[in-house]
């Protein structure tokens, strides 16, 4: 039902855990349906140097948060902000299509650890 | 790499005397039992033979049994044809909330035509109470259908109190048995049911045929016209391979029953024994009422589908009870009505054992779980160590 490479980041899931100094914290998904992805980002000069990723779910779950961080990494924000659910299930040749929607949330997930790095910089320069 | 299967509770292989007694009937015994040369005779004789096994086994008269595709058309002849037959006595059902979706659909299937409906609730240990059956009865109840045993949670429902009760009241009942017939004593008289249906592959018989026992005096509206098969009650030609399958599987299930049972509650409970130890692990369904092969937990803090995709890699097969292998967007409706929330029943996993387990592979399955919920909890932002 999944291709070799959703069982490749499934077995061996890149970015695993947390960035204690991370300046941005993106959690999306309720445990209520099954699914809860959370991303640390690192941001230097606008780039993404560090990314971590802690998720409950299934087996996309978990694939579509590990390839998520390899599309991330080394990124501007702008850029990454810019990546879609749909080119992570590319990224992964494909995803079932019931997957597609419940399980494929990494994407948002990355959007809204990006919205929370921009908060935090606003915070941090207003200060 | 050596592979364990642990979904019993799914299907069972075919045992080898059971494909060995079926043969015939896909080679030189091909005639349809109702044609009057000698090829029909002899199919006739072996599906009569079956027939006398089946219902020997149930405590029932041969005429009572109506061979089917399986349970899941046993229970939509039960229930349809029931309640089509009884319809001018009354339209009200009552079910329970941890039925098999081939009986609870089947009763939502005939709300939607009309009928009511009451579903009786269940306790946190998934069984229903025999007070719940008789406070949900009606003057215009018709049929009661009851599971004898959960699918999921091999909780074992008191189905004596409760036919008691329905019979006293004036309706039918009907026990979905597909889990312990095999098993329990599925004898008809003792369980005090009107209708019983049960399917050959679970109990090491092949796919695609099954049982209704229908007692005699009690009319059902058949779903299938066009033959006199079935007395009239099943039409189309019947499966004969299959039907003898079936009976010779009911039959050397009935021979060591009581020995097997006993061998697996041995290996259940270390099993559960074993996966109580790992933190934050809840057993599913009764520790007393359930049935021998049945193991059911919550991992807490992680979800079901991705155990079971760790458990294959590691060679084990086994289900969960999870959204994403339930096919819908909410976990196990069994689960659920036993009162876990959302986020527990996620991380159930069911393991349900058999003929072909072992001492072995219950020590090999104790040694790969620990391991992959704790790599899982790792990954998990829920899980705080």
């Amino acid at each position: 039902m999944y291709s070799d490479k959703v069982m490749d980041h499934f077995t061996n899931p890149r970015n695993v855990g947390e960035i204690p100094d991370a300046n941005g914290i993106g959690e999306v998904g309720n445990a209520r349906c099954g699914d809860i992805m959370k991303l640390w980002i690192k941001v230097e000069n606008d780039v993404i140097t560090d990314i971590k990723f802690k998720t409950f779910g299934c087996g996309a779950a978990i694939a579509t948060s590990s390839v998520i961080t390899e599309m991330a990494i080394g990124k501007t924000i702008d850029e990454a902000e810019q990546i879609t659910n749909k080119q992570v299930a590319e990224e992964l040749h494909g995803l079932p299509a019931v997957k597609m929607h419940c399980s494929n949330l990494a994407a948002e997930a990355l959007v809204a650890a990006i919205e929370d790095y921009r908060k935090n910089a606003a915070a941090g320069s207003a200060s | 790499m050596n592979q364990i299967y642990m979904d019993h509770a799914a299907t069972t292989p075919v045992r080898p005397e059971v494909l060995e007694a079926m043969l015939p009937f896909f080679g030189s015994e091909y005639g349809n039992p109702s044609s009057v040369y000698g090829w029909g005779r002899r199919a006739r004789q072996a599906l009569d033979q079956a027939r006398d096994k089946v219902s020997e086994i149930l405590g029932a008269e041969a005429s009572e049994i109506i061979f089917t595709s399986g349970g899941s058309e046993g229970a939509n002849l039960a229930i349809k044809g029931a309640a089509w037959a009884y319809q001018k006595k009354g339209r009200h059902i009552v079910t329970s909330a941890v039925e098999h979706h081939a009986v609870l659909d089947s009763v939502l299937w005939l709300k939607k035509q009309g009928f009511e409906v009451t579903i009786v609730p269940v306790d946190e240990e998934g069984m229903v109470s025999p007070a719940e059956v008789e406070k949900a009865l009606r003057p215009d109840t018709t049929l009661v259908t009851i599971m004898h045993a959960n699918n999921e949670v091999g909780t074992i429902q008191p189905i004596r109190e409760i036919s008691e009760i329905v019979r006293n009241h004036g309706a039918l009942f009907h026990t979905d048995a597909v889990q312990t017939a095999g098993v329990l004593d599925i004898d008809v008289k003792e369980l005090g049911v009107d209708m019983l249906s049960l399917s050959a592959h679970k109990l090491y018989g092949p796919k695609g045929v099954g049982a209704l026992y229908v007692r005699k005096g009690v009319r059902l509206d058949p779903l299938i016209h066009g033959g006199a098969q079935e007395k009239r009650r099943r039409a189309g030609t019947e499966n004969t391979a299959g039907i003898v399958g079936l009976a010779k599987a009911l039959e050397l299930a009935h021979v060591d029953r009581e020995e097997e049972n006993a061998r697996l509650i041995r290996l259940r409970d270390r099993l559960l024994e074993g996966l109580q130890k790992i933190p934050h692990t809840k057993v599913n369904g009764s520790l007393v009422q359930r049935l021998p092969n049945n193991v059911n937990v919550c991992f807490q803090y992680i979800e079901g589908e991705s155990m079971l995709l760790n458990l294959d890699l590691r060679g084990i097969a086994a289900s969960s009870g999870s959204a994403c292998t339930s096919g819908s967007l909410d976990p196990s409706h069994v689960l659920l009505a036993m009162g876990l929330s959302h986020e527990i029943a996620h991380g159930s996993l069911r393991l349900t054992l058999g003929r072909d387990n072992t001492e072995s592979d219950i020590d090999f399955v104790l040694q790969e779980i620990p391991v992959i919920v704790e790599r899982l909890r790792a990954m998990s932002p829920l899980y705080q160590r």
